[in-house]
């Protein structure tokens, strides 16, 4: 009972969160076969993000995982992507455009706020194993470890 | 909580007809060929390619998300691979025939009577995964090869040993199939002790012996039992039984076997591996795992067997060595395979939430690739111009989260019946498990 509570704390308590303004935030992403360079972006809930997707090799695409946004580039060309973050988490963005052989597997991570399921999982996962260690009991015999 | 399945007589019929078993047969067989036939004459590009496609996402997706967890060993039950050698061997596609053909009939040497070599090939094939799951015409090579491979053997060798003791995905399905709530059991092992000719072993007029080597009386766990339905036909006492039961049923006789906590180990290793590099941002681990024979590729293997084969059996017997200082237990071997039982539900989840993120993000390929399985433009089904879409997504972290975490409860729940058992403190390996846990959640979420 106790640890159910526990787990819901720590799966639904609100976070404090450090709030600031939105503000507009440009990446230039260079793309080459299979990945993004710099492959993590991060930034803050509310913010006008602009990715400048750069094919430095053949076409490529960057979708956004969650957003459902996405922006292809050719060659040597410069495409440009502009949304609001205004969902918060950890999104995977990928490439959508046929690129070669590890295409589906062509990756980068856009981080919106803080990593916060990141935590949460991490506190479900301490949780669990301590309600394994604490709740089950050893066998007689046996001194706790 | 055990519950037969058999004692329903259309199951049982259904089960026994040999017309309804090669009718899947055929189909799986069709659809085999035809991903080797693609492989080589199709794309290039591999997420355009049926071969691709169908094996790495669509069958993949069945098999690590519903058959292993659900069936254990469903898939070996209406895999296509044994089949070609088995009728060559048997001289027959159905009932038994008059006269057997006359094969060599080896038995397969005692030394290589365990999954160490089926360790090695699912080894192999893991370094080579990324150009594997990627190119059309490796994929239908390696497939081509397994069914000769089959073929091969099963005109030397008794039974299905390639299935036994070298099939790379067999090691793993046999692993996890002892936490699946299905079972083919014996109903009174009274009956099989007083049972003299034994055709569930030795064959009869109306089936053939055991093709895994198993004799179905001595059957104690989901691991070797095929579930192809031999022992069903042939048992003349009617003592066989598919049961429904409680998952992980086969995980309280912890193995004692080295062979079987090393598959372990490999499984949770390779899964932590592929998250990093299949589903990770970072492209040149992508590139190091992809360009075999360089030095990046052999860093690359280096560090895959290493973490494998060294670093997880050492944290995790030093763990096991904690457990034993503050017990009277058994000898140290016995107790890191026991103990590494507790690996089979973690490494499971392992693979479904890893499976989980690429299968979502590229079953729409499926689609595309069912009209025009070459990528020569064809458009069969009017699905051919499909849109590629991942389905899914704000779902899947969540739900990777919860399936890891839940895997660790089941994990740890397992070690502490171990134990018990062993009477040796649990704690160790459970804290093993959470680190792993928390590794996997730090590379996929």
């Amino acid at each position: 009972m106790l640890a159910g509570l526990a787990g819901a704390v720590i799966a639904f308590a609100p976070l404090p969160v450090r709030v600031a303004p939105p503000t507009q935030r440009t990446f230039r992403v260079e793309a080459s076969q299979f990945a993004y360079s710099p492959a993590v972006l991060m930034v803050d809930p509310g913010d006008t993000v602009t990715i400048e997707l750069v094919s430095t090799d053949v076409v490529h695409g960057l979708y956004v995982d969650g957003y459902g946004v996405s922006v292809t580039a050719d060659p040597g060309q410069t495409a440009r992507l502009t949304f609001t973050a205004d969902r918060s988490g950890s999104f995977r963005f990928r490439c959508n455009v046929t690129c070669g052989a590890l295409h589906p597997f062509m990756i980068g991570k856009l981080q919106v706020g803080s990593i916060t399921l990141l935590w949460r999982a991490i506190g479900l996962t301490v949780l669990a194993a301590l309600v394994a260690i604490i709740l089950f009991p050893l066998p007689a015999n046996v001194k706790a470890a | 909580m055990r519950s037969e399945l058999t004692r329903f007589p259309i199951v049982k019929s259904l089960l026994k007809n040999r017309w309804l078993q090669l009718l899947v047969f055929f189909v799986i067989l069709a659809g085999f060929l035809f991903a080797i036939l693609s492989g080589f004459a199709g794309t290039p590009v591999g997420n355009n390619n049926f071969s691709i496609v169908f094996v790495w996402i669509a069958w993949w997706a069945i098999l690590i998300l519903i058959a292993v967890p659900f069936f254990g060993r469903g898939w070996c039950a209406v895999c296509p691979i044994p089949l070609p050698g088995e009728w060559l061997q048997r001289g027959a596609v159905l009932e038994p025939p008059a006269r057997k053909p006359h094969w060599l009939d080896l038995r397969w040497p005692n030394r290589l009577r365990n999954i160490w070599l089926q360790n090695l090939t699912f080894t192999l094939v893991a370094l080579f995964s990324s150009v594997i799951l990627t190119t059309p015409k490796v994929t239908a090579v390696v497939l081509a090869a397994m069914l000769f491979l089959a073929a091969g053997m099963s005109i030397v060798f008794e039974r299905r040993t390639f299935c036994r003791y070298l099939c790379p995905v067999g090691g793993f399905i046999g692993l996890y199939a002892q936490v699946a709530p299905l079972e083919l059991r014996v109903k009174d092992k009274r009956a099989c002790a007083a049972c003299k000719d034994k055709p569930c072993y030795n064959g009869s007029q109306v089936g053939y012996g055991c093709p895994w080597d198993v004799f179905p009386g001595g059957l104690t766990k989901n691991t070797y039992c095929g579930l192809c339905m031999e022992c069903l036909r042939t048992c003349p006492y009617d003592n066989i039984a598919i049961n429904t039961r409680p998952f992980a049923a086969d995980l309280a006789k912890p193995s004692t076997r080295m062979d079987e906590t090393f598959k372990a180990f490999i499984m949770l290793g390779a899964a932590m591996i592929y998250a990093g590099v299949l589903i990770g941002p970072w492209g040149a681990l992508k590139l190091a795992a992809y360009s075999v024979g360089t030095v990046a590729w052999l860093g690359y293997a280096a560090a895959f067997l290493s973490l494998i084969f060294g670093i997880l059996p050492a944290f995790f017997t030093l763990g096991v060595k904690i457990a034993q200082r503050f017990s009277r237990s058994s000898a140290p071997q016995h107790l890191v395979a026991k103990f590494a039982t507790s690996l089979v539900p973690l490494g499971l989840m392992f693979w479904i939430t890893f499976s989980l993120s690429f299968v979502l993000t590229n079953a729409s390929y499926i689609l595309i690739a069912l009209s025009d399985p070459f990528g020569w433009g064809w458009d069969l089904f009017g699905t051919a111009g499909v849109a590629w879409q991942p389905y899914l997504t704000a779902l899947l972290v969540p739900v990777q989260a919860l399936t890891l975490v839940g895997g660790l409860l089941w994990s740890a729940r397992t070690a502490q019946k171990v134990g018990a058992e062993v009477k040796a403190s649990p704690i160790p390996v459970i804290v093993f498990c959470t680190l792993a846990t928390l590794a996997m959640l730090g590379l996929l979420l």
